[in-house]
C-alpha cells in the first residue's frame, strides 16, 4: 500500500471557548478499517464531523488522495468520495428501501420517475453488498440493522470511498453485528476505508486492522489492532488516572457492605421489546443501586419504564412487596411511591414558571386537595433554595434562568418533601461542574441515608462510581454483570460493559 | 459548594415590559379602540352603547372560558359552536313548541329539558376527549369530525325547521334582564368569574398551565396528562353547551347554523387577549381583555359608519395581528427555555 488515502494535521476545534480537538494528526490508508475509541466527549465523533464536512470551522490541514482539502458541507464531503452513517438514521422510514437508497438520485424517464428502474438499480446496489431485503417494503417496518445497511447501501451508491460509521453496532443484536462485519469485511476487499468509532472495545478488536484511542481532546495512540488487546485501550482510554486531576473517582471505588435491610423495589423479567429484555433487580432500603451501561445498552430505557413512563412489555414491578400497577403511567408509578428524575431537564422543569411552582408540582395534592396554597408552597420551596443551596436563592425567578446544576437540584427538590419509596435517577449529574455535580452527590447520599431506595442510571462510569453501593452492568439490553462489595474501579466497569 | 451566578437583582424597565408583551399589547389595543372611537363617534361612549357591547360579547365569552382551559392545555377545539348549536337545539327539542312548529319533538317538563341538554353537551364533549385522551388523535382533528356530528344532530333534530320555545328560566337568563343589566351579562360574568377562580386558585388549574408549559415534565411529576386533557375538553363542552341554551332564548329561535360566527368570535377573542397557542401562558383575565377588544370593535366600527363589507376584513387584519403578537410573545419567552 502507498501512502495515506486521507491525512490530518494539527486539526484543533473548539466549541464556545471549550477545547474539542486540540492537535491531533491522523491518517488513513486505502483499504483499512480503522476502529476509534474513547470515552464520551474524547473527541472522536467531533473528527469525524470534520472529515465528513459537518463542521466546516477547525484549524489545521487535511489532506485526501496527497491534495489540501476543506470541506464546507457535507455534499462537498459527499463529493469527494466520503460518507457517514450517524448514530441517528437518516433514513425516511415511510418510504422504501429502493426510494431510500436512491434518495435524491431516483432514475427518472423524461421528468418522471421510473419506479421499475429505481427498483432493479437499488436490488443491484443491496446484491453487490449481500444485503438481502425487499427494495419495495418500507423502510420504518425493517429490523434496525437492516435499516442501518440501507442507509448504508445509500452512501456506497453515492460513491464514497471513505465510509465513517458512528456507533453503528450500539442499538444491534448479536447476528445484525455478524451481518454489519461482514458487510464492512466486503467493503475491505473492494478497496474501500472505512472508520468505525464503537464503545464496545471487543468488536472494535475484532474488526479493525488499526485502532486509535482519543482522550480529552486528544489522540493518544494509533496501533495494529492485531497486536494489542483489551486492557491495552481501556488503559489508554482512562488515562491511568494520574493525568485526570479533579477527577475524585477514576481510581479504585470500594463499594458498600452487601446490605441485609428490606428490598423495596423488586422488579422479575422487565422487558420491553426491542430495548431491553429479561432484566430483574432488587433495590434495598437506604441503598443506591447504579446502573451502568454504554449509550443504548436499554439502561435509561429501563429506569423509564420503572417509572410508568415507557409501557412494559412484560415483567412485574413490586414496591414494599405490593405489585405497582405502572399500566397506568406516570400518576399510578407516583402512588405506589416511585419517582423519577429523567436525564433531560427539558424533560422534567417548567422553564417559565417559578422555581416554587417547579418544586410544589409534584406534591400539590398534599398540601391542598382541592384549593392551592401558595404561601405553603413558598414557604417549602423557600426551605429546599436553603438547604440545597440553590443559587439565586429566589423562588419567584423562573427556573429557566438558573444554571444546569441549580434547575439539577430543583428536580430533585421536588421529591424531597414527601419522600418516595424508590427514586430513579437518570444522569443525575451530566453536563455539570464539578462543584454541582458534589452538591447533587451530597443531596442523592442524604436521600439514601433517609431510608429510600434509590436507583442511578448512567452511561458515565464516573457517575455510577461516585454514588452506587452496588453497580449492574448492562449491555445490549440484558444486565451482564454485577458488581457488589468489592473494589470497582472504571476499567473494570468498562471491561464488563 | 456555592456557584456564582451572574444574574441581576432586577430586570430592565424594558426587558419587564418585553416580558409582558403578551399582556400588555391586548390592553393598549382596547385602550386605543376605546379612545379612538370615543372621539370620532358621540353615540359611542355611552352607557347604552357599554350595556350593548357587553350583551353582545356574552355568548362568545361564555365559549371562551372554555376554550381558554383548552387553549392552555396546547389543544384546541373547533366544536364548540356546532356543541353549542346542537346542545340549544336538543333543549328546544325537548320543550313543548307553538302548534305551527312542525317538529316531531318530545316535550318535557322545564328542568329535564335542560338537565337534558346539559347530559347532551357532557357526552359530545366525554366523546371529544375519549378520542383525544385515549384514542389519541389529535384535538384539531378530533374536534373537527365533532364539529361535523354537532352539525348533524342540529339537522337531524329541527330537519330544517325553526323551533321557538324554550324553557321559562333560560328565557329569563338568555333575554331578561334585571333593571338596566341583561341577565346574559350575568350570567357571562358569574362564568367567567368561575373560570377564573378555577384557574387561578385550584389544583386543578395549576395542573392545566403545568400540563400546557410542559407536557412530559407534567408526566415526570406524576400529573394525570391525560385527565387534566380530557377535564379540559369536558369544561369546554360544557360552556359551549350553556351558551348554546342561553344563545336560543337570546337570539328568539332555535335553527341549523345560528351560531356558526361563534367558532371563530371565541378563538379569536382567547388569542386577541394574548394566551399563548402553544399552551401554559394566559388566563381568563387575557380572554376578558380579548372580548371586549372584538366587541368594541365590533361595536365600534357600527357606530362610525364604516362599510359592513370592509368590517369583516378588518377583523380579519385585528386577528393576524394579534397571531403575530402572540407568536412573537412566544419567541421572546423561548430565551428562557433555550436556558433549559
Amino acid at each position: 500500500m502507498g501512502g495515506p488515502l486521507l491525512e490530518l494535521r494539527g486539526i484543533s476545534k473548539r466549541f464556545a471557548g471549550v477545547a474539542a480537538l486540540s492537535g491531533v494528526d491522523f491518517s488513513l490508508r486505502a483499504g483499512e478499517v480503522h476502529g476509534l475509541v474513547g470515552e464520551n466527549g474524547a473527541g472522536k465523533s467531533t473528527l469525524m464531523k470534520i472529515i465528513a464536512g459537518v463542521h466546516a470551522e477547525y484549524e489545521g490541514e487535511m489532506r485526501l488522495d496527497g491534495r489540501p482539502v476543506h470541506f464546507r458541507s457535507a455534499r462537498d464531503a459527499r463529493d469527494a468520495g466520503i460518507g457517514m452513517v450517524h448514530q441517528e438514521l437518516s433514513t425516511v422510514p415511510e418510504l422504501s428501501v429502493a426510494e431510500n437508497v436512491l434518495l435524491g438520485a431516483q432514475p427518472t424517464r423524461m421528468g418522471v420517475v421510473s419506479w421499475r428502474r429505481m427498483r432493479a438499480q437499488a436490488q443491484q446496489q443491496l446484491d453487490a453488498f449481500g444485503i438481502h431485503v425487499d427494495p419495495r417494503v418500507p423502510v420504518g417496518s425493517l429490523p434496525l440493522g437492516l435499516q442501518q445497511m440501507v442507509e448504508l447501501a445509500r452512501v456506497l451508491l453515492s460513491g464514497a470511498r471513505i465510509i465513517i460509521l458512528d456507533e453503528p453496532t450500539s442499538a444491534l443484536s448479536p447476528p445484525e453485528v455478524e451481518r454489519l462485519f461482514a458487510l464492512l469485511a466486503r467493503l475491505r476487499d473492494t478497496g474501500r476505508s472505512t472508520v468505525f468509532i464503537s464503545h464496545f472495545l471487543d468488536d472494535v478488536l475484532r474488526v479493525s486492522d488499526e485502532v486509535t484511542v482519543f482522550r480529552n481532546g486528544h489522540l493518544v495512540e494509533s496501533a495494529r489492532a492485531a497486536v494489542v488487546d483489551k486492557p491495552w485501550l481501556i488503559e489508554r482510554m482512562v488515562g491511568a488516572g494520574h493525568e485526570r486531576l479533579g477527577e475524585s473517582h477514576a481510581g479504585n471505588m470500594l463499594l458498600g457492605e452487601r446490605s441485609n435491610a428490606p428490598v423495596v423495589l423488586e422488579a422479575e423479567a422487565l422487558a420491553v421489546p426491542g430495548l431491553f429484555e429479561d432484566v430483574s433487580l432488587a433495590v434495598r432500603a437506604g441503598e443506591i443501586l447504579g446502573i451502568y451501561g454504554f449509550m443504548g445498552s436499554g439502561q435509561l430505557e429501563l429506569a423509564r419504564a420503572l417509572s410508568g413512563k415507557l409501557p412494559l412489555g412484560g415483567g412485574v414491578v413490586r414496591v414494599d412487596g405490593r405489585t405497582a400497577r405502572l399500566r397506568g403511567g406516570t400518576p399510578a408509578a407516583k402512588r405506589a411511591g416511585i419517582a423519577f428524575v429523567p436525564e433531560s431537564r427539558r424533560a422534567m422543569l417548567f422553564a417559565l414558571e417559578p422555581v416554587y411552582r417547579n418544586i410544589s408540582i409534584a406534591i400539590l395534592e398534599r398540601i391542598g386537595r382541592i384549593l392551592l396554597r401558595p404561601r405553603e408552597e413558598r414557604r417549602i420551596a423557600e426551605g429546599h433554595v436553603q438547604s440545597l443551596g440553590i443559587r439565586p436563592p429566589l423562588v419567584d425567578r423562573p427556573v429557566g434562568q438558573l444554571s444546569g446544576g441549580n434547575q439539577q437540584k430543583v428536580a430533585l427538590a421536588r421529591w424531597l418533601t414527601h419522600l418516595p419509596r424508590v427514586l430513579l435517577l437518570s444522569e443525575p449529574t451530566r453536563g455539570m461542574d464539578v462543584g454541582a455535580k458534589d452538591d447533587v452527590v451530597r443531596i442523592v447520599r442524604g436521600l439514601r441515608d433517609a431510608g429510600i431506595g434509590i436507583v442511578v442510571v448512567s452511561s458515565e462510569p464516573e457517575t455510577v462510581l461516585s454514588l452506587a453501593d452496588r453497580i449492574l452492568v448492562m449491555r445490549r439490553g440484558a444486565v451482564t454483570r454485577e458488581f457488589a462489595g468489592e473494589t470497582v474501579s472504571k476499567d473494570r466497569l468498562l471491561a464488563a460493559a | 459548594m456555592t456557584i456564582s451566578v451572574a444574574v441581576p437583582s432586577r430586570d430592565s424597565l424594558g426587558a419587564r415590559l418585553r416580558g409582558q408583551l403578551r399582556n400588555l399589547a391586548p390592553l393598549v389595543t382596547l385602550v386605543a379602540l376605546v379612545a379612538l372611537f370615543s372621539s370620532t363617534s358621540p353615540s359611542f361612549a355611552t352607557l347604552a352603547n357599554l350595556s350593548n357591547v357587553l350583551q353582545q360579547v356574552s355568548i362568545t365569552a361564555i365559549i371562551a372560558v372554555g376554550l381558554t382551559y383548552v387553549i392552555l392545555c396546547a389543544e384546541i377545539d373547533l366544536s364548540v359552536a356546532s356543541v353549542a348549536n346542537a346542545t340549544g337545539i336538543l333543549v328546544a327539542f325537548l320543550t313543548v313548541q307553538d302548534a305551527s312548529v312542525n317538529i316531531p319533538n318530545l316535550p318535557l317538563p322545564g328542568a329535564l329539558a335542560i338537565a337534558g341538554g346539559l347530559l347532551g353537551c357532557l357526552a359530545l364533549g366525554a366523546v371529544t376527549a375519549f378520542g383525544v385522551t385515549r384514542i389519541g388523535i389529535p384535538s384539531f382533528i378530533m374536534t373537527l369530525a365533532m364539529l361535523q356530528i354537532g352539525n348533524g344532530i342540529c339537522a337531524l333534530l329541527v330537519r330544517g325547521q325553526i323551533a321557538y320555545s324554550v324553557p321559562p328560566v333560560l328565557l329569563t337568563l338568555g333575554a331578561g334582564s334585571i333593571g338596566p343589566v341583561p341577565w346574559i351579562v350575568v350570567v357571562a360574568a358569574l362564568v367567567l368569574l368561575a373560570g377564573h377562580l378555577v384557574l387561578t386558585y385550584t389544583r386543578f388549574g395549576r395542573y392545566i398551565y403545568m400540563v400546557g408549559g410542559n407536557r412530559e415534565a407534567a408526566e415526570h411529576s406524576g400529573v394525570g396528562v391525560k385527565a387534566v386533557v380530557g377535564a379540559a375538553l369536558l369544561i369546554c363542552a360544557l360552556c359551549s353547551g350553556v351558551a348554546g341554551m342561553l344563545g336560543v332564548a337570546y337570539f328568539g329561535s332555535a335553527q341549523q347554523n345560528q351560531f356558526d360566527n361563534y367558532l371563530l368570535d371565541a378563538i379569536s377573542a382567547v388569542v386577541v387577549g394574548g394566551t399563548s397557542l402553544f399552551g401554559g401562558q394566559g388566563g381568563i383575565g387575557n380572554t376578558i381583555v380579548g372580548l371586549l377588544v372584538l366587541g368594541v370593535l365590533n361595536n365600534g366600527l357600527d357606530h362610525v359608519r364604516m362599510d359592513s363589507f370592509l368590517k369583516i376584513l378588518i377583523r380579519g387584519l385585528v386577528l393576524l395581528l394579534a397571531l403575530v403578537v402572540n407568536v412573537y410573545a412566544q419567541r421572546l419567552r423561548a430565551k428562557y427555555r433555550s436556558a433549559v
